[in-house]
């Protein structure tokens, strides 16, 4: 064990007026007057490539990623959902509080609803998770979740090794500079493109090491 | 540390790495030249890139000013570290405060630079790398040699015996007749780290960006262990340096395009991540950001030098670099390797070592790093400016010579032109390998073809037709589908070819 002292490291010590002299020491070249916004930044770039329709796209990228797509008109949510949980022979699914009822009116599966009480070890113990999303762009086959409605916390679309996601038609953006002003950013947000992959071996790519292995997406239309 | 020539000899002798390190940085190019050809705004979002850097960097004391504004607001607390014994000394302070024994740790550069394991152990701390290239570099007590792909050095074989002889050590060992797929492979670390993850309550991390209206950090990665390090633990601690910051959320929407692509060649990395102070009831509820100087401040002073701080970890210019292909990242003797490392290592620490002072050198001034750069950062330039600084110093005198003779080639138009007549002439007489101790050089490089033509003499003759810029030939073609034309053209072009030269260009 190390005795040697913390002088100086508090919060609030001298260091941050040290590192900030520092900072305006070395920014001596820039004029005094000069503000932030006067330094220029070109926005010429496009808000949206226009690289095909929305949905279509989505898919597209999503397949890219070896991601599980289905599409369904809103009547046949239920029977979607039903249909890809009971391949995957899933015997209990953990899903937000506030998720819909009418989405599991069509399954056997036991559905576990979390008010934030489950421990890691149970979602560690569950075979799955079904939530909604916030925000999904096609350009680069993102899905967005802000913890807000349908969601959950970030812990229960991490730890269970398989999601299912439902995006609502009206959720696609084009691309990510539509994105962002649809999210908040004070709350956590987790982009999400493609299941958990590494290319760390010989650059192989492996689906799945720490994040759900398998995503499956319901794009209701 | 040796200087980096040294370094590179025993490391270009490795036919082995070579081997890897080719295939890994030519796959990586690929995908991403095919990813940024999706994008016809590139040039533009990289001109943004750029501008939002310049525009932090250029009022950093501002935008630091607002970010910890924003990072205390939400809940968290700012700590300022001048150095790494101050950064170290703040987070095992905070690490004990918790009275804790273990960290998870998502992949940092800022936490390798500092050291912070190191200090962490001294400490009676263990920190566990999760990335699973930084898990391999760590249970095999190796270095990093990629700012990507940090064990891109190691291929399956390897990594198979450094699990199976060390994961014991560490935690869950690995399955007894574990092969070396790398999906098996993948697998053992996910049953490895799963079991850390749920039970470590102290995680830290670097950040990709840190917004300073909104006070959100922003962590870009693949497998899913960030997350786990993000989410799981009830306190977090960002070590971070003070040029990720950006100054607002809108301004995402530029580098959430420009680093996927330019990094892993994907159009987005499977996870991102955001988090703004701490939120009640879901993730760590305890958070402390470490705004990290080490230096920074000596290369924001450089206003030559200063560019290399709008480098967002990228690793395009690793990829591309002929010098990084063949040398490998550990030659470059410092956590940041190949071109962005040879500017940005001798700025953080100064080049008053034989090591530091050798890294402005490590380069072929090619221009490829500054073309891949995302956020154009013109790493020959630095290169050079870093060069004269060493070069004033007594010593170095082999480049001297050297730059000597070249400067008596360049010195004269005529000089220069006779040298690469002679050059292109002898083209066909090249070998692939050279003869005698010349092999020792061609046996881990490959000798450039030679073009039929100088693009002097190709723009003698061609320039004042004006299509360099529009539909620019190949030298050769032009000169097999109109022989005379160009003989003549040559001759008659002579005398008058520079300033028109210089005026075709505009």
């Amino acid at each position: 064990m190390s005795t040697s002292p913390t002088r100086g490291t508090r919060p609030g010590g001298g260091s941050r007026e040290r590192i900030l002299a520092r900072v305006r020491a070395a920014l001596a070249d820039v004029p005094a007057h000069e503000a932030p916004e006067d330094v220029a930044v070109p926005r010429a770039y496009t808000p949206a490539h226009g690289q095909g329709a929305t949905v279509e796209l989505l898919v597209d990228r999503l397949v890219d990623y070896r991601a599980q797509v289905h599409r369904a008109a809103p009547g046949e949510l239920a029977e979607r959902i039903g249909l890809a949980l009971a391949h995957r022979r899933a015997q209990r699914v953990v899903v937000p509080a506030d998720a819909p009822e009418e989405w599991f009116a069509r399954t056997a599966t036991t559905i576990v609803r979390d008010g934030g009480g489950l421990d890691v070890a149970e979602l560690d113990g569950m075979d799955g998770v079904v939530t909604g999303c916030a925000v999904a762009i096609a350009e680069t086959g993102t899905i967005v979740l802000d913890t807000g409605a349908a969601q959950g916390r970030r812990a229960l679309t991490l730890i269970p090794d398989y999601h299912l996601c439902v995006v609502r038609a009206d959720q696609i953006v084009d691309g990510v500079p539509q994105a962002l002003p649809r999210l908040d950013p004070a709350r956590p947000l987790t982009w999400i493109s493609g299941p958990s992959a590494t290319s760390d071996i010989e650059l192989n790519r492996v689906e799945g090491v720490h994040g759900p292995r398998t995503l499956e997406v319901v794009i209701v239309e | 540390m040796p200087a980096f020539p040294e370094a590179a000899r025993t490391a270009t002798r490795d036919a082995q790495l070579r081997h890897n390190l080719r295939k890994a940085t030519h796959t990586i190019r690929d995908k991403r030249d095919a990813v940024v050809a999706e994008l016809d705004d590139w040039s533009r979002l990289r001109a943004a890139g750029k501008a939002i850097k310049d525009r932090t960097l250029r009022h950093l004391d501002h935008y630091l000013e607002r970010l910890e504004e924003s990072v205390t607001a939400a809940g968290g607390t700012v700590h300022w570290a001048a150095d790494a014994a101050e950064a170290n000394a703040i987070v095992t302070g905070l690490v004990r405060a918790t009275g804790e024994r273990d960290v998870v740790k998502v992949k940092s550069m800022a936490t390798q630079e500092i050291e912070l394991n190191e200090a962490l152990a001294e400490a009676g701390i263990t920190a566990y790398e999760t990335d699973l290239a930084e898990l391999i570099v760590q249970l095999s007590e190796d270095l990093p040699s990629h700012i990507l792909v940090p064990a891109i050095h190691r291929n399956r074989a390897e990594i198979r015996e450094i699990f199976r002889d060390r994961m014991a050590a560490w935690g869950v060992p690995a399955p007894d007749d574990l092969g070396d797929d790398p999906r098996a492979l993948a697998e053992a670390a996910r049953v490895h780290l799963r079991e850390r993850f749920l039970r470590t309550r102290v995680a830290v991390s670097g950040a990709n960006f840190a917004v300073a209206d909104t006070g959100t950090l922003v962590v870009l990665e693949s497998e899913g262990n960030g997350r786990m390090c993000l989410t799981l633990p009830r306190t977090l601690i960002s070590v971070v340096g003070i040029e990720k910051v950006v100054p607002t959320w809108s301004d995402l929407e530029v580098f959430l395009q420009l680093l996927p692509r330019s990094s892993t060649g994907e159009r987005m990395n499977p996870y991102t991540s955001t988090w703004t102070g701490v939120t009640p009831g879901d993730g760590p509820q305890e958070f402390h950001l470490v705004l990290l100087d080490n230096g920074r401040t000596d290369v924001l002073a450089d206003t030559v030098g200063r560019q290399a701080l709008r480098c967002i970890r990228c690793s395009a210019c690793l990829n591309i670099c002929p010098v990084y292909e063949r040398a490998g990242g550990h030659a470059y003797g410092s956590v940041y390797p190949g071109p962005i490392g040879a500017i940005l290592t001798p700025q953080l620490r100064g080049t008053g070592s034989a090591a530091d002072a050798a890294l402005p050198y490590a380069s072929s001034l090619c221009g490829a790093c500054y073309e891949v750069c995302p956020v154009a950062i013109d790493i020959p330039e630095v290169l050079v400016h870093l060069r004269e600084e060493v070069a004033a110093r007594p010593g170095h005198l082999g480049e001297k010579a050297a730059m000597g003779a070249a400067g008596w080639v360049f010195e004269g138009e005529r000089r220069l032109g006779a040298a690469q007549r002679a050059v292109s002439a002898a083209r066909s007489l090249v070998p692939r390998r050279l003869p005698g101790p010349g092999a020792a050089w061609t046996d881990t490089r490959d000798i450039p073809p030679i073009p039929e033509e100088s693009f002097r003499s190709w723009w003698r003759r061609e320039g004042r037709h004006g299509r360099a810029e529009t539909d620019a030939p190949a030298p050769g073609q032009v000169r097999r589908e109109r022989p005379e034309q160009s003989e003549q053209a040559e001759r008659s072009e002579r005398p008058e070819q520079s300033e028109r030269g210089e005026d075709g260009r505009r």
